[in-house]
């Protein structure tokens, strides 16, 4: 029988090419949030350790490096935010008319947030790269003098506020994503189903708590 | 020994005429309901009050009530078949609630599943799914023999637990979107599991998806609401079983040959 829409046109499809960007994605975040704890180093002949490792990351593979990451990233998040919107529109016309009641037993804050997440996340990925990576949210920003701009950035109380904000939301967005995409790829199994939600905890905690210490440490004058 | 209480209720329930007609909820009253009556005699008495009264009863699907026919469907208190784990609203007793109570009562909602009247739903989009590929093509003939073909005791337990599945579609009525991937799943797993399933596997789990995403289901984002709801217990384990052969399909699929293979 010759069937549907093909793997992108179908439902299942579209969730695989959600959860593999999403992998991608918190790959990156990772990634991101343990470069950045060199804002704690201490500075070497008046070099600060998060600028000599902006400089490294931008001269990586005869600066090639940083624009494949740059484009990887960029469809990532491209077919990630594509594969959503076709997704959350199938969900929207399954059920055109909705219960007077509705009781929920299982589903989680995480689980039924995740558009409203995803959104602000994706408003802050806009707003953190207009801040730290073209630099014209701020005056005072200078062009590969990481540490100066992060910590001038974060002194500033609505910015903090912001990135924190958004941090929350990133934190329910991949805790239910982890899980997520773990049963889309077809990951489940009784004996290791209790390690998906230990892995989707831990690697929350860990990158969150990473991330929120960095304006904290600013506000309260640790980093200066 | 009997417990025996009798229960004033009311209830708030949908009313509608046609599959054309726009509902709306209206109010009834059900006194001196007794705790042993299940849900659906509770519904039948209040008919019988509505029948003598000149006015239309109130439509609802059920058949054999004891729970393993699939055909009672109704949105108790923003729950499929009410508030009770692993219940059908016909094994719903009365004594789960309490005297007062004002109780809604909604049809299942999903584009897929239109509205007959009143708490009935078109559930046919069920059957085009398995008519899809939720079956295996077998010669006909006297059985063979039992042993000639070994399962494995896991599989056999997995298998049948999958096709506990008694297609009531209270897994697209829980699920925030509407989905039907708990069923779905189901009717492929308990094939996928077993010997008799193998040939037509690959093409099974893509027909139903295609057939599935055809029907104007929703998409599963893993809110793990049609597992609660399932009156049998259906594991989500069972989506993941899809998820992996969907994926393995669209791997392995070649369309079919328009010339002749070996011999």
């Amino acid at each position: 029988m010759q069937t549907g829409a093909g793997f992108f046109g179908s439902s299942i499809g579209k969730k695989i090419v959600m959860a593999i960007t999403g992998i991608m994605l918190i790959g990156f975040v990772v990634v991101h949030m343990i470069g950045n704890l060199q804002l704690y180093l201490p500075a070497h002949d008046g070099v600060y350790a998060l600028d000599t490792y902006g400089e490294f990351l931008r001269t990586l593979l005869h600066g090639s490096g940083i624009w494949i990451a740059r484009a990887s990233l960029l469809a990532a998040a491209g077919l990630h935010v594509w594969a959503a919107v076709g997704l959350t529109l199938m969900n929207r016309a399954a059920r055109p008319i909705g219960y007077q009641q509705q009781q929920y037993d299982a589903s989680t804050f995480g689980s039924r947030w995740m558009r409203v997440s995803g959104v602000v996340v994706l408003a802050f990925i806009i707003f953190h790269l207009l801040h730290l990576t073209i630099g014209n949210i701020l005056p005072g920003f200078e062009h590969g003098k990481v540490f100066h701009n992060v910590v001038t950035g974060f002194q500033v109380p609505w910015v903090s506020a912001f990135y924190i904000i958004a941090m929350v939301a990133l934190s329910t967005h991949i805790h239910h994503g982890i899980w997520s995409m773990l049963q889309t790829l077809g990951l489940s199994h009784p004996r290791y189903n209790g390690l998906r939600n230990g892995l989707a905890t831990l690697l929350t905690i860990v990158v969150i708590g990473g991330n929120i210490s960095f304006p904290i440490a600013v506000l309260t004058g640790f980093v200066r | 020994m009997s417990s025996e209480k009798n229960l004033n209720l009311k209830l708030n329930v949908w009313r509608q005429k046609n599959a054309q007609s726009e509902g709306g909820f209206e109010t009834y009253e059900a006194p001196g309901i007794s705790t042993e009556m299940s849900f659906l005699e509770m519904l039948d008495v209040v008919n019988e009050d509505l029948i003598t009264k000149g006015a239309d009863p109130i439509a609802f699907d059920h058949d054999c009530r004891e729970g393993i026919c699939g055909a009672c469907s109704m949105v108790i208190d923003g729950r499929p078949h009410g508030p009770k784990e692993r219940t059908t609203a016909c094994q719903l007793h009365m004594r789960s609630f309490n005297d007062g109570d004002t109780i809604a009562i909604e049809p299942w909602r999903a584009a897929a599943f239109p509205v007959q009247r009143d708490l009935i739903v078109d559930r046919a989009a069920f059957d085009r799914i398995i008519a899809a590929g939720g079956f295996i093509s077998a010669p006909t003939g006297s059985a063979q023999d039992a042993n000639s073909l070994p399962v494995s005791k896991q599989n056999a337990d997995l298998a049948m637990d999958a096709a506990a599945c008694i297609g009531c579609g209270a897994c697209v009525a829980a699920c925030p979107n509407a989905s039907a991937m708990l069923f779905v799943s189901a009717k492929v797993s308990q094939l996928a599991l077993l010997p008799q399933g193998q040939p037509e596997r690959y093409i099974r789990v893509r027909d139903m998806v295609a057939q599935m995403d055809a029907e104007e289901f929703g998409t599963c984002t893993n809110h793990g609401e049609c597992e609660a709801a399932c009156p049998k217990g259906i594991s989500v384990e069972n989506i993941a079983r899809m998820n992996r052969d969907y994926l393995k399909a669209s791997l392995t699929y070649r369309p079919e040959a328009t010339g002749g293979g070996a011999g």
